[in-house]
């Protein structure tokens, strides 16, 4: 894949504090990338720069291998889909998607049956006439997809753009969105807080926090293989855990050697260690590399979710089986449930 | 909420007192002939059949043409204005829009004699242009003096409304146009301006009301030939005693007003209200 947008060493300062501390990304083409992080990392910044409404402190943005960093919003053929919508509350539905085709100057049949396509596409045709302010939260959001795409943009920039919406409608717009970007194979690049909505739509996610990257990879890299304490944090729930790496593929933690797959660290290097909650299998108490009581339990849907003491810590297990609390039992995991991660020097 | 309604009726009695009657006694002066007493009260249209006289029409028409050209300047002058003023940091959009509204806080009548002061054959301008060895300019009692006064008076009401408009737009609507490929000249057109029409409307009501009904600003800088509808109510209950004509014009006066505040209204609502029965035609 061809890379399409370079980000090379963006710094963002708002009055005195860095927002975005040195920032160095590729996005390719036809990528459904996700800026995730907590909010305030700097995820909105970055987007706003790269759409041109907020010039950066120092760094160059490329697109096409060409330097955009000078050039205004209206000229970059990228566009947004807004966190509050920003529909123009004066025009309706039409009249808002055809907006962009009309700065355009091209002709009312071509802008017609551009609208018409895209109106098709979000589902709303025969909206055409509706007031925008009298649409509801979905459909204006959709509206606002459509003004976006209608300009067959290169890149299309989503901020936060389900955040207004309630949890069923948030799962149906996710995956028409991913249907969407499939369908018009462009490029999107997606902001959010919500780790499980990276984890559904995205090919790449961008972990950020305090205006650096954390970690990039694909929705199994981040959630199987976090770079670090915060990223395993971030996304999904985990037990973290302090360790130390004796050798390759030996880790020791809570007085007790386990053996993983990790290797590559120094002999004796203090680590990060995550364990994921549905990786654990609660046994016998002989049967368990660990034992512990179960302290609580949960109900969650699906799941159990139990919290089990241990003599060092609790434990987070997600599990279908129920137990009793106050049980003793044995905590089982295999050595590919054992991430080993590099210390932060911050976190 | 019984206790809530009943706070309600001092007010009613205030505006019955101060509002209602003295209405109804304009309306019963207007549509009588002088010489009433307790027990004959005789009923007549002269009184506004008198106003249709060429030389009344004249001052009616002089009245509208002044604020007319008034609220024009007005929004000339106010919206570029209003404009730079939401468009600073919002320290400074509080401290600019006090410097606007002071004005308004000081009595019509001393800030009209201010500008006497000014505009006078001996006043401040004419005294400068003759030390700089210029001829002065006579520019008391003109149209020219009688529109500055208005402007100056009524200027502030235009652009607050205008500011307020523009200050509560939402700022992630010009980003949307920008993002859409609208230069800043084209989002000016197509979204800001459009948007801020509302208050451009209100502020044309603001103006142009007063104007057409001030008395007070023509009689001191247009002098005592000067005359606007205003005058010449004012000269008919004090001046020249006739209750009766005085009351017709001011109930004409007043039906030219309400007709022009329902179409200005009109104006502003017909978007919204287009939009409403479309929405009711798809449903």
């Amino acid at each position: 894949m061809r890379t399409l947008i370079k980000f090379e060493n963006i710094v963002k300062e708002f009055d005195g504090t860095l927002v975005l501390k040195g920032i160095n990304l590729e996005i390719n083409e036809n990528e459904f990338v996700t800026l995730l992080g907590p909010s305030g990392c700097g995820k909105t910044t970055l987007l706003r720069i790269l759409g041109g409404f907020v010039d950066q402190t120092e760094g160059k943005i490329f697109f096409e291998d060409i330097e955009i960093s000078n050039v205004p919003a209206y000229k970059r053929e990228i566009n947004t889909v807004f966190q509050k919508y920003a529909l123009f509350p004066h025009m309706n539905v039409f009249e808002n998607i055809a907006f962009g085709l009309h700065i355009k100057k091209q002709s009312k049949e071509i802008i017609t049956q551009k609208v018409n396509k895209m109106l098709r596409l979000v589902g709303l045709d025969g909206y055409e006439d509706k007031v925008v302010t009298l649409l509801s939260g979905g459909q204006q959001q959709r509206v606002a997809i459509a003004r976006a795409l209608v300009n067959e943009p290169m890149v299309l920039l989503l901020d936060e753009p389900l955040g207004a919406l309630d949890l069923k409608l948030r799962k149906e717009m996710q995956h028409e969105l991913k249907k969407i970007q499939k369908e018009v194979g462009i490029t999107f690049i997606y902001v959010t807080h919500d780790q499980e909505e990276a984890l559904t739509m995205s090919d790449k996610i961008v972990v950020i926090n305090n205006g650096e990257i954390q970690q990039i990879g694909t929705p199994i890299d981040i959630y199987n293989e976090p770079e670090n304490r915060f990223v395993a944090d971030f996304i999904g729930e985990s037990n973290i855990i302090e360790g130390k790496m004796i050798e390759d593929y030996l880790v020791t933690f809570d007085e007790q050697n386990f053996e993983c797959v990790d290797y590559g660290f120094d002999d004796d290097e203090a680590v990060d260690v995550v364990i994921r909650p549905e990786d654990i299998d609660i046994v016998t108490p002989e049967m368990g590399k660990l034992k512990g009581v179960i302290r609580s339990s949960i109900f969650k849907g699906v799941h159990y979710e139990m919290t089990i003491e241990t003599p060092y810590r609790d434990f987070i297990v997600h599990t279908t089986d129920f137990s009793e609390t106050s049980k003793e039992v044995g905590l089982h995991f295999f050595p590919e449930d054992i991430h080993v991660m590099y210390k932060m020097g911050t976190y | 909420m019984s206790t809530f309604r009943n706070l309600v009726k001092p007010y009613m009695l205030w505006m019955g007192i101060f509002i209602v009657i003295p209405m109804l006694l304009i309306i019963f002066y207007a549509f009588t002939s002088e010489g009433n007493s307790v027990i004959t009260v005789k009923f007549t249209l002269d009184n506004f059949i008198k106003f249709f006289d060429s030389v009344y029409i004249k001052v009616l028409i002089k009245s509208l043409q002044i604020a007319f050209v008034t609220t024009i300047i007005c929004i000339i002058v106010g919206y570029p204005i209003s404009y730079v003023i939401a468009n600073t940091s919002s320290k400074v959009q509080t401290l600019l829009m006090l410097l606007i509204t002071i004005p308004m806080w000081i009595n019509t009548l001393v800030k009209t004699y201010a500008w006497i002061s000014v505009l006078s054959d001996n006043g401040i301008i004419n005294s400068l242009l003759v030390k700089l060895g210029l001829a002065p300019i006579s520019m008391m009692y003109t149209d020219f003096a009688v529109i500055l006064g208005m402007v100056y008076n009524f200027l502030p009401f235009m652009i607050l409304e205008i500011y307020t408009a523009l200050a509560k737009m939402d700022k992630g609507l010009i980003d949307a146009s920008s993002d859409l490929g609208a230069n800043k000249v084209q989002t000016f057109q197509k979204v800001i301006f459009p948007l801020s029409l509302s208050g451009v409307i209100s502020g044309i009501t603001l103006v142009f009301l007063p104007s057409v009904s001030t008395f007070v600003i023509p009689k001191l800088l247009g002098g005592g030939q000067y005359m606007l509808i205003g005058n010449l109510i004012e000269n008919q209950f004090i001046t020249v005693g006739e209750w009766n004509f005085g009351s017709a014009i001011s109930l004409i006066m007043a039906m030219i007003i309400l007709i022009s505040m329902y179409f200005t209204r009109k104006f502003d609502q017909d978007k919204v209200e287009n939009g409403n029965k479309k929405e009711v035609k798809h449903a």
